[in-house]
């Protein structure tokens, strides 16, 4: 076999190439702690700041934490958005700012030859520490969410999301989008995004990530640097716990789209579930794992019903959805629903074969170094260890206990926590009413 | 057309990159099929990329079967007599691996990443399946059904896909660039085996194709492993395209879009030549800086000008890609504020195009964007896939790997008055067509099918 030649020659490649990440942590002297991967092979670094201020902290104005999040490159300090954005760019920096629904970030990819570097850090340091807020910038932003918004209600599978979010989680933060409603957002004033900003872009509030070519002195600096002028404030109490739906729901929404989008859910499961890996490694099989799952074989394949089906669970700070979706055409969106909810019920009774198993192990833990073979993804990975408290050899760990995992146990699991009384189910199209008349 | 650069000069960035420095170097080998490959080591981790390109896409594809080099990708997941139906994906997933297919105007592509030491897999399967596969009709029925919920989903639901479709569809008259990548509905709806078999016998083969292998690997042994895999397929004889150069317009066209939809929308477009067609190749640079002039970020004009300064564009922006097979576009799209008419953003547009063809673009604006393609060089470097990517195409399109070395340099040369004098001579009413999305009420009433396409994966 080649194989065997193939590895013969291990010895030749460089010391990068180990499989294991080695995560260096520490705390920056206000306390803020700060994860760190010393890659020297490119001359480029990455740096996160990230916050406990995503969407579950707006309260009762949705959108605010993504809206806030959103003005802070546009202006801050003595400079406008034209001069934020030349100082990045003329040092060919780029500069993300995002919020999603449990946290918020402001991300940085730059070159690290010192003269570049420092122009890029210092400028994301102002954007941190004193963002303006001024009302120009914030009239010109609110009229750009709000035509964002308008755009969501083109799309039929933006509609299904919204409707099943608020089916999965009643009064829960959860419940809401991310980017608000035009009804609240129409509301902001630039006071509410410099309130917003006070009370969580704080130290006792934020993580610290970087990947790339800085060494553990620069990175400790750079942590540091950013640190200096941002107020420690208090840490947000803690979000409520996700309620289960009383009963199942099922809504028929009406679109003027050729498809019907369908999505089937139920709150899933937390960062630190202890079933996580059970349901991890079953919804692999069961639609994780694109074109070889069960639910992409009965639909897809078997069928030609859609061109995607996948189910996934969004592990959050709380219970984020469970979801399996489908998009088809209306006339046979109820066969295709009677499938999805056939595949489910059959795997829920009956679980997995041995075999399946198998072939859900070898490839998770067969191609797992695939999930952090850049920057990039090792930033992802970073930010999650570390906004989720996660043991620093979690990465290490993973592999075994996937492979620990049993088909007993994917079934037991199953049975408990996915409960078919309780699932939440949403059409947006022109079909499922049509076709039970 | 353009020359195709001969030597095989190897590389490196201008910039200093250290130890990677060995790792960008491009090793290619042509084997006696005429297959080439092409390889790049990556140490960084222990990973490895294949692509498979194969020099087909719908520009290639005759009337009445648009969108078949699509539907042979889908099928192309159907098995061979080897490895039934299915059985690919199941090795490639029981091996860790990642997979899938993309298909574009001037290609399709397959692609898996690994971990090292399964490269092999990959290489016998693709190996297999340029030549042996098995086309049957029950399979084929099931897929076509795949292929018009993904043009649903991709373009019959989505107001903008769609303007963009009926766009290309006015802005060539006779260049195969006029019809969608995932093709016209009566087309897709009447393929058969046959123009499978057909399409798939005309193209692929060992000498119309590409294998790019990026990687945690030693080029020595994946040469002598793609020898074992591929050197005893046979070549095909590859007959040449017809030229279908697009006709010279003359005079501006325009099409109005009535769709459900919330928001107006404008999309423009100039004829423009890329690098594979272009004389002189400057002109296709400058272009490529024009872009970045006045979309190459938040500092760029359109974002600085139009979103901020006078808030007529609630987005904006410009596109323009010298790697295609044929003359291509020049585009522009943007999105009104509520309270501004399309026609005032198209007139705020083209007084950005009358700004760069009277005055010369500032010093620090070519700075900038120099800063940012040194930068891009460095940062592309983090994703081998997008590495084997770049590598692909330009290959691929005709213009050949080796370019990629000059990009950078070639990008810094550009002048002032380059860029003055391609707004000048292209972004001319004359080669400019425009499509207006005018939005109608989103009523309750479901509607059927109808049309547009992009690039997509399988």
């Amino acid at each position: 076999m080649q194989i065997k030649l193939l590895t013969a020659f291990l010895f030749i490649i460089s010391l990068s190439a180990q499989a294991t990440v080695k995560i260096e942590h520490w705390q920056t002297s206000q306390g803020v702690p700060v994860y760190y991967v010393n890659n020297p092979a490119l001359p480029m670094v990455d740096i996160s700041v990230i916050f406990d201020a995503g969407s579950a902290r707006d309260g009762e104005d949705y959108g605010l934490a993504a809206f806030t999040s959103g003005l802070l490159d546009s202006g801050a300090g003595e400079w406008n958005a034209d001069q934020i954005a030349q100082r990045f760019e003329s040092v060919g920096a780029r500069l993300g700012v995002s919020a999603n629904i449990d946290s918020a970030s402001l991300s940085l990819r730059t070159l690290t030859e010192p003269k570049l570097f420092d122009t890029a850090l210092a400028t994301m340091e102002v954007i941190l520490t004193k963002p303006s807020f001024a009302s120009a910038d914030f009239d010109r932003r609110q009229q750009q969410v709000l035509a964002g918004l308008k755009h969501r209600e083109e799309s039929p599978g933006a509609i299904a999301k919204l409707a099943f979010n608020k089916a999965l989680f009643g009064e829960h933060p959860y419940a809401y989008p991310n980017s608000g409603y035009i009804t609240s957002v129409s509301k902001f004033k630039p006071s509410d995004s410099r309130q917003f900003y006070k009370t969580y872009y704080v130290t006792t509030n934020a993580i610290i990530v970087i990947v790339g070519a800085l060494d553990k002195q620069q990175a400790a600096d750079t942590a540091e640097k950013l640190m200096t002028h941002l107020p420690n404030g208090q840490k947000p109490k803690p979000l409520v716990d996700v309620m289960l739906p009383k009963k199942a729901t099922t809504q028929y929404i009406n679109f003027p789209s050729t498809q019907t989008h369908v999505l089937v859910g139920f709150p899933g499961m937390d960062r630190h579930d202890k079933d996580y890996i059970a349901l991890y490694v079953g919804n692999h099989i069961l639609g994780g794992s694109g074109l070889v799952s069960k639910l992409f074989k009965e639909v897809r394949e078997k069928r030609g019903l859609a061109y995607s089906a996948y189910s996934y669970f969004s592990p959050m700070v709380k219970k984020g959805a469970f979801t399996i979706g489908l998009q088809t055409k209306n006339s046979q969106s109820q066969q295709a629903l009677q499938v999805l909810n056939t595949t489910l019920g059959e795997f829920i009774d009956k679980g997995i074969t041995e075999e399946e198993l198998i072939a859900a192990k070898k490839n998770i833990t067969g191609g797992f170094v695939l999930r952090f073979d850049n920057n990039r993804k090792l930033m992802n990975y970073l930010s999650m260890i570390g906004f989720h408290h996660l043991p620093l050899d979690y990465l290490e760990t993973f592999p075994q206990r996937v492979e620990a995992i049993s088909v007993a146990e994917i079934k037991e699991v199953f049975k408990r926590r996915i409960r078919p009384e309780l699932l939440q189910t949403v059409t947006v199209g022109g079909g499922i009413e049509k076709a039970k008349k | 057309m353009k020359f195709k650069f001969l030597f095989v000069a190897l590389c490196c960035l201008p910039l200093g990159v250290n130890s990677a420095e060995s790792d960008n170097k491009v090793y290619e080998k042509v084997l006696k099929n005429g297959l080439k490959i092409l390889i790049k080591a990556d140490h960084r981790s222990p990973v490895v990329v294949t692509q498979i390109w194969y020099k087909v896409g719908s520009s290639y594809e005759p009337n009445g079967i648009t969108g078949i080099s699509h539907m042979l990708e889908h099928m192309m997941f159907k098995g061979t007599e080897k490895y039934p139906a299915g059985e690919f994906s199941k090795i490639i997933a029981e091996n860790g691996g990642n997979e899938n297919a993309f298909t574009g105007q001037d290609y399709t592509a397959y692609f898996q990443t690994l971990e090292k030491s399964r490269l092999e897999i990959s290489f016998k399967l693709e190996a297999d399946r340029m030549r042996n596969l098995h086309l049957l009709k029950e399979e084929l029925v099931k897929e076509l059904e795949v292929v018009t919920e993904e043009r649903r989903m991709r373009t019959d639901d989505k107001p903008r896909s769609k303007t963009y479709e009926q766009f290309m569809a006015i802005a060539f008259s006779n260049s195969p660039y006029k019809n969608p990548v995932i093709g016209w509905p009566t087309d897709i709806a009447a393929y058969t085996v046959e123009d499978l078999e057909a399409w798939y016998q005309r193209w692929y083969a060992p000498n119309n194709a590409t294998l790019v292998v990026v990687g945690d690997i030693d080029p020595e042994e994946v040469f002598s492993l793609a020898e074992k895999y591929f050197a005893n397929l046979k070549p095909s004889e590859i007959k040449p395209l017809k030229p279908q150069t697009e006709m010279e317009q003359q005079g501006v066209r325009t099409i109005t879009l009535k769709l459900p939809a919330k928001l107006p929308y404008l999309i423009m477009g100039y004829k423009v030549p890329v690098l594979n067609t272009v004389e002189d190749d400057t002109e296709a640079y400058a272009l490529e800086v024009l872009a970045g002039i006045l979309d190459g970020g938040n500092s760029a004009r359109l974002s600085k000008n139009l979103v901020r300064g006078q808030q007529i564009a609630v987005s904006a922006s410009a596109g323009y890609s010298l790697i295609s097979r044929l003359d291509d576009l020049f585009t522009f799209s943007a999105t009104p504020v509520e309270g501004k008419t399309i026609t005032e953003l198209e007139t705020a547009l083209k007084a950005e195009i009358k700004l760069l063809q009277t005055d010369l673009v500032s010093d620090e604006e070519l700075q900038r964007i120099k800063a940012q393609v040194l930068a891009s060089a460095v940062y592309e470097r983090d994703s081998n896939f997008y590495q084997a990517m770049l590598l692909g195409r330009f290959e691929t399109v005709g213009i050949g790997w080796q370019e990629m070395n000059y990009y950078v340099e070639k990008v810094n040369k550009i002048t002032a008055k380059q860029v003055r004098d391609v707004a000048i001579k292209y972004l001319i009413e004359d080669k400019l067509s425009i499509a207006y999305l005018d939005p109608q009420p989103i009523t309750k009433q479901p509607k059927s099918a109808s049309i547009a396409g992009v690039r997509h994966a399988n």
